[in-house]
């Protein structure tokens, strides 16, 4: 299989990860927006043989094509100019033309081929894009629809009365066949039933779109159901266009999981049937991953799919990721006497430390899966990040060790006259400052210890000060400006994702009005904005280690950006919908982003490729955490439900069901044996995720198909539900020491 | 279009699509309509969808229309402007047009803009912590209780209201005036407005002290008057805290000197203009009200004064409320009140003298009530529901559906919030009575029977009275032997007894009054007050019947059967002991003294037994002082209310 798989296929893969061009390291790759964001194969394809061939992979396969249809008609000098433009290999024409030219549309569907099974295949597509019975033999004339199928997905056509009776002959076929295989093959109805749809809508054959519809969408999963509300909508074929959701649909493939014996069964039958018209869609629209082995369970299969397009190839999950942790840079922890000094002031350097940087002694090895320590270029520490690491493994050592019968103890910051405006909270490391955005384009900022904010003097004040002084930092400041709250103006929209830098110098805020703010948090001002999403920006987040930061939205991308690039590094774009959520990785190496497209995709900040995949929520995802060890990812979505993920091996490997309402907050304890999730029901609930992470069974891991079985364990997993007073919970935040602060709007 | 009826999404037709670019000046032909409207229907639908995601980013359960907006702004199309307000638009419509619209009133912006009476009420967004589970057990706080500073106050609101309460608590009646009328005019409180309703609802801890009480109920008026205040919620506290006034037996009626009397007037006085300016805001409170008041009233073991309060607070919710509650109960009321004010025993005195306020507060309900009843039954055209009593006299025992002067009925499910507990939660234990209304003439019959010639509103009792005949037997259905009407039947009249009347010292002053003989003139009137109710409405018969001759028989009638059982309102302790603990120097001074009623009884007598106007029940409260005549007799005028 793995064989049939190569070739055009793999190619196609390949450029589908990398849509980001090459980068070297972490130099300012400055991103092409507009690239990003006209997706359409369509709108590009009259001018594709002029474009590089770097594009989009569809691209490609629009070049392919007519390269192929130059090639028929003999024009074989233009041929050759189109290919050197556009940079193609001549062998990957050659093996395009000569194996499988009819599924230039859907290369992918290489998957399904069988060798000998080529030129039938290619009569196919080309019988039924005439949408007569003919010979397989071909007249050079009947390659040009070729093009065009490339060039609007639904160009074909059989009869339009006709798609009920193939899509119930299919159903009764699915019904009939063994208890093992019918669960997998009834994977096929959702996208078939949506392809149909819409390829009836596409051509305009609008009443018997509504007649299919309302045949056979109750049919469908109930997860599907706010899709299938979409497309209910769209009845002509002018709604298509701009619909986004529904051209990815279109334009991306939908992945299934089947195993061999069922996809053969299915395969028969639709050749016995000359079922074309389903055999097509199946062709161009879904990609079967095909796997030996037992045929899975229904509640397997439940368990992962969901998402907007189908499930996550195998491949897109195999590829290596290093999530072991950084070493930490050695530091020395002073000895007691000095103590007070360290906890006195901050913000007074310590002339004593010893300058031993992460070259420093070798006492901690390495982790293996770890990514090597400059793999991602890090900021270096400075003193005072020093001081602050000190402090941090101070307040470690005072930790209290939670577990199943030591459960954390739970602050809970209520906003109050919030008037339903807060839409994000953050809370630095150590707990001293809490802000939050808000609907009134504001943000604030209130230090929740007994030390107030103050502002830095003014340039003018600055200079008279003394700067050999001692306590030169605790000059600066201006003793005028203290108070417990600090508005910060600049934004033009609700603000929907906050966060701290990890020095707490600085702040991030993202917003409705495009842009990604950095506040600082010495002068309170803007200091930059960075542009770039050009639409709603939903989340973004510091890097653990500061000076990266990444961003996602409405425009179905990811940035990575730097505090000193007013452009983004890298741009992670693969998600079918907004990008909801994003989170560091701790070791700063990767990212993860939640999607309403319902997958989760981990990204690799080096090369900016998509490693990980994971699909089975159903509703958009609005809480992502990594487990401390860097080893797991557990994600929330409006489902309700929390699912755990192993990231090295990329499977799921939990459901933690309770929450009756959308997960916004997820965060594990600090040495990770809880994991407490907040959700819009105004409760937070505590979950074992030692016992979660423990009861895994590694032979699952093994196994090639990577099909574990779930167990439904969440009511043992689930250690508490703490509600709270009609307040929906938005953050949750660990201390140092392993307190449970929580936040939330007062909601009366 | 009609096909797509199973569609569960809203569709804008056809003909709006057509009306809306006749309003622009287009003319559309069928085709481009409907291809027109469809479009609209989805890009509508695109746009909700599309707004949805903000409410979820957003974190909020409710979609706004603030969402919508960006979605449109998002999709380059012009937003949505006005729509923006909390509450919800009222639609209206054309009928002849079949046009729905939004009132859209005119805004003096110029007025708006120099307005200097801006609400500031808005209280600073803030963060509050609080330990809610220590080691992940146990909640410190009792769940879903409000926050204790949901409001925080800016140091000149705290000011303020530190200023006001000191002034209208405190001593000087001058300062106190300025502050009351600050409180009635001042649009900047919104913020206090809690901590005001919360320093009201500290009546229950003034309770002995009438001045404090007057204060507070004078905080309260202020606060009703005020017409930058949006009471909201708090209504059902102030309320709560001004039915405390009104019925409770309050520390300071202990001392007959008090002139308690006025104050519960005047809380009576304060309820009604509360229900009648801020009513709707809640729910279900007029049948709060009242069902609070029946309670009372229908309550043997509250004393006199609580009485009294229940029918001057019926009173004051005007003369609908007192035909529904206080009417029906007039008769099982009655030999209650008779048993007190026929007991001329000197220890009696006292309770016989609050007998007589309760019993002068009852002639001014029901006079007018009578009055009133007449005169919608002369002004058909007034009201409604006025006019239905009167034409159809004919046609007894229907139900009036909506009381002119009173809300619609509702469910009286709702349970009362919070420290509304003076509320009576709906339906909680006292059932809401089925009630007839009572046509105009019979119920004059009954009232003349109680009252005789003290009644100050006359009407010819003759048989042609008004265009009825009051109640001809021909009405009646059943066989009454008693001519209706007092009129007619002069000595079984009970009159109102006298002030003056002789004080005798009963002959069992030292026995309990249990042991008081029935009066004969009870057994005697009985069946000439049950004639006046309608004979078809079962219920009231029933009642009336229970309270008629029969006095031995307790069947129906909700308060009768509770009268003798619960007189016992000491913490009575199994023996059956009958002890007084007050006797020997109140006894002695003869005719002043009231009676002391810390007494124990053990029920010890059959219950059947005990005779209806053995009136006992009194407050539990020892050392009571003489209670000079004069004194009602002059706070008997303050029962005046301007409705």
């Amino acid at each position: 299989m793995a064989a049939v798989q190569g070739g055009m296929v793999d190619t196609d893969e390949e450029k589908d990860i990398k849509t980001e061009p090459p980068s070297d390291g972490c130099g300012n790759n400055n991103a092409n927006d507009g690239r990003v964001l006209s997706a359409s194969p369509a709108s590009s394809a009259s001018s594709g043989s002029n474009k590089s061939a770097a594009g989009a992979p569809e691209d490609q396969q629009t070049l392919l094509a007519v390269l192929q249809f130059l090639r028929k008609n003999k024009l074989n000098e233009s041929v050759e100019i189109l290919r050197r433009e556009a940079g193609l290999p001549e062998d990957l024409l050659d093996l395009k033309a000569g194996d499988s030219s009819g599924t230039g549309p859907g290369g992918a569907a290489g998957s399904v081929d069988e060798g000998g099974d080529a030129s039938s295949l290619l009569s196919r597509v080309t019988v039924s894009s005439s949408g007569v019975v003919q010979a397989p033999a071909k007249a050079p004339g009947e390659d040009q629809p070729d093009v065009n199928v490339v060039l609007s997905a639904y160009s074909q056509q059989g009869d339009p009365s006709l798609y009920g009776v193939y899509y119930s002959g299919l159903k009764r076929f699915i019904e009939s066949v063994l208890d093992c295989h019918r669960a997998e093959l009834s994977q096929v109805f959702y996208p078939l039933f949506v392809h149909m749809y819409l390829e009836l809508v596409y051509n305009n054959h609008e009443n018997e779109a509504k007649v299919f519809f309302e045949k056979f969408s109750g049919d469908q999963e109930c997860y599907y159901e706010d899709d299938l509300r979409i497309l209910s909508g769209m009845t002509k074929k002018e709604h298509m266009r701009g619909n986004e959701t529904l051209l990815d649909f279109r334009t991306s493939k939908f992945v299934l999981r089947i195993s061999r014996d069922s996809y053969q069964l299915l395969k028969r039958h639709l050749q016995e049937r000359q079922n074309n018209q389903i055999w097509n869609i199946i062709q161009e629209h879904l990609y079967i991953d095909i796997f030996d082995g037992m045929p899975r369970s229904k509640g397997q299969i439940d368990a992962m799919s969901g998402s907007l397009a189908g499930e996550a190839k195998r491949e897109a999950n195999k590829a290596k990721v290093y999530y072991g942790l950084l070493k930490e840079p050695e530091i020395e922890l002073p000895l007691d006497d000095e103590d007070e000094e360290a906890e006195n002031e901050e913000g007074k350097p310590k002339k004593k430390k010893p300058k031993k940087d992460s070259m420093g002694s070798k006492s901690k090895k390495q982790d293996p899966n770890a990514p090597s320590q400059n793999r991602i270029p890090l900021p270096e520490l400075k003193d005072s990040d020093k001081l602050d690491k000190i402090m941090y493994m101070k307040e470690a050592t005072k930790r209290i060790r939670l577990g199943p019968d030591n459960l954390p103890s739970i602050c809970f910051y209520s906003f109050l006259n919030a008037y339903q405006g807060l839409t994000a909270v953050d809370f630095t490391d150590d707990s001293s400052l809490i802000a939050g955005g808000f609907a009134d384009s504001t943000v604030r900022v209130w230090s929740v210890t007994p030390k107030k904010l103050r502002k830095v003097k003014s340039a003018a004040d600055l200079n008279l000060i003394d700067k050999e002084s001692d306590d030169v930092l605790e000059r600066i400041m201006d003793e005028k400006t203290a108070s417990e709250l600090k508005i910060l103006y600049g934004h033009s929209g609700p603000v929907y994702g906050i966060s701290f830098s990890p020095d707490r110098n600085y702040l991030l805020s993202s917003s409705e009005d495009g842009t990604i703010r950095l506040w600082s948090l010495q002068t309170f001002t803007c200091l930059v904005g960075y542009k770039g999403h050009n639409y709603p920006v939903w989340d973004t987040q510091f890097s653990p280690h500061g000076y990266y930061f990444i961003s996602g939205g409405h425009d179905r991308v990811a940035r990575l950006w730097a505090t000193d690039h007013y452009q983004p590094l890298r741009i992670f774009s693969g998600h079918l919908a907004d990008v909801t959520c994003t989170r560091f990785h701790p070791n700063s190496n990767y990212v993860a982003t939640g999607s309403s497209d319902r997958t989760i995709r981990l990204w690799d900040v080096l090369n900016g490729n998509c490693v990980r995949i994971f699909t089975g929520h159903k509703g958009p995802i609005h809480a992502l955490a990594f487990s401390p060890n860097g080893k797991f990812l557990a994600s929330g979505a409006t489902d309700g439900r929390v699912l755990l993920w192993d990231i090295g091996h990329g499977l799921m490997i939990g459901e933690l069901k309770g929450h009756t309402d959308t997960v916004y907050s997820l965060r594990f304890s600090r040495d990770g044996e809880i994991l407490a999730s907040g959700s819009m029901d105004n409760t937070v609930r505590m979950w074992d995720a030692t016992k979660a992470f423990d009861d895994l069974e590694t032979d699952d891991f093994t196994a090639a198909t990577g099909h574990i079985h779930l167990q439904d364990n969440s009511q043992e997993l689930l250690l508490g539900t703490y509600l709270t007073k009609s307040t929906p919970v938005i953050h949750l935040h660990f201390t140092r020491r392993n307190l449970l602060l929580a936040a939330g709007a007062y909601n009366p | 279009m009609a096909d797509r009826e199973e569609r569960r999404f809203a569709e804008v037709s056809r003909d709006s699509v057509k009306l809306m670019a006749e309003s622009a000046g287009v003319e559309l032909g069928d085709d481009v309509a409907a291809l027109l409207a469809e479009d609209v229907c989805y890009r509508l639908r695109e746009a909700t969808q599309s707004s949805s995601q903000f409410m979820r980013h957003a974190k909020r359960r409710k979609l706004t229309v603030e969402d919508f907006n960006r979605a449109l702004r998002w999709s380059k199309v012009e937003t949505v402007c006005g729509y923006g307000a909390q509450d919800a638009l009222p639609f209206r419509s054309v009928k002849e047009g079949e046009l729905f619209f939004t009132d859209d009133r005119d805004v003096n912006l110029v007025e708006l803009a120099l307005a200097t009476n801006i609400p500031k009420g808005c209280a600073e967004t803030m963060v509050r912590v609080n330990v809610s589970y220590l080691d992940g057990k146990g909640n410190l706080e009792p769940q879903g209780t409000v926050p204790t500073a949901v409001q925080s106050l800016s140091d000149d609101l705290l000011k303020y209201y530190q200023q006001i309460t000191r002034a209208i608590l405190g001593e000087d009646p001058h300062l106190m005036k300025v502050a009351l009328l600050d409180l009635q005019s001042n649009s900047k409180i919104a913020a206090l407005l809690p901590y005001f309703v919360y320093v009201i609802s500290g009546v229950k801890s003034v309770s002995h002290d009438l001045e404090q009480l007057n204060r507070l109920l004078h905080m309260v008026k202020s606060l009703v008057q005020n017409p930058y205040l949006y009471l909201g919620s708090y209504v059902r506290s102030l309320v709560s805290s001004v039915m405390y006034c009104i019925l409770e037996p309050l520390a300071a009626s202990i001392n007959p000197l008090n002139d308690h009397w006025t104050l519960r007037d005047y809380a009576a006085l304060l309820l009604s203009h509360i229900f009648w300016t801020h009513g709707d805001l809640v729910s279900g409170l007029y049948h709060q009200i009242l069902l609070s008041l029946q309670k009372v009233l229908s309550d043997p073991v509250r004393p006199l004064c609580s009485h009294y309060g229940a029918v001057v607070g019926l009173h004051a919710l005007g003369w609908k409320a007192v035909e529904r509650v206080l009417f029906p109960h007039l008769p099982a009321y009655w030999a209650n009140l008779q048993a007190v004010l026929d007991d001329y025993s000197v220890s009696n005195a006292q309770v016989k003298a609050d007998g007589h306020k309760v019993y002068g507060a009852i002639l001014v309900a029901v006079e007018r009530l009578l009055k009133m009843k007449a005169l919608s039954l002369s002004q058909p055209a007034e009201g409604g529901s006025g006019a239905q009593p009167g034409s159809v006299v004919g046609a007894l025992g229907y139900r009036v559906s909506s009381p002119g002067l009173s809300p619609p009925p509702e469910p009286l499910s709702e349970a009362a919030l919070g420290i509304a507990s003076h509320l009576q939660a709906g339906g909680a234990g006292c059932p809401w009575e089925e009630w007839t209304p009572v046509p105009l003439p019979a119920m004059y019959c009954e009232l003349y029977s109680f009252f005789g010639d003290s009644l100050a509103v006359r009407f010819s009792t003759g048989p042609g009275f008004g265009n009825y005949p009051p109640c001809t037997l021909t009405q009646l259905g059943d066989a009454r032997k008693d001519p209706p009407g007092s009129a007619s039947n002069p000595d079984t009249t009970r009159k109102m007894p006298q002030l003056t009347a002789n004080l005798n010292i009963s002959p069992r002053q030292d026995g309990s009054p249990r042991t008081d003989p029935p009066p004969p003139s009870l057994a005697a009137t009985g069946s000439g007050r049950s004639l006046g109710r309608s004979s078809s409405s079962t219920s009231s018969m029933q009642r009336s019947r229970s309270s008629s001759s029969r006095s031995g028989q307790r069947s129906a009638g909700l308060s009768r059967d509770v009268f003798p059982k619960a007189r016992f309102t000491s913490p009575q302790t199994g023996p059956p002991v009958f002890s007084f603990l007050i006797g020997g120097r109140q006894m002695g001074r003869r005719c002043q003294g009231r009676r002391p009623f810390q007494t124990t009884f053990g029920p010890t007598q059959p219950v059947s037994a005990i005779p209806p106007r053995a009136y006992a029940h009194k407050l539990p409260v020892i050392g009571r002082v003489g209670k000079p005549v004069r004194r009602w007799a002059c706070s008997h005028y303050s029962l005046h209310l301007p409705l």
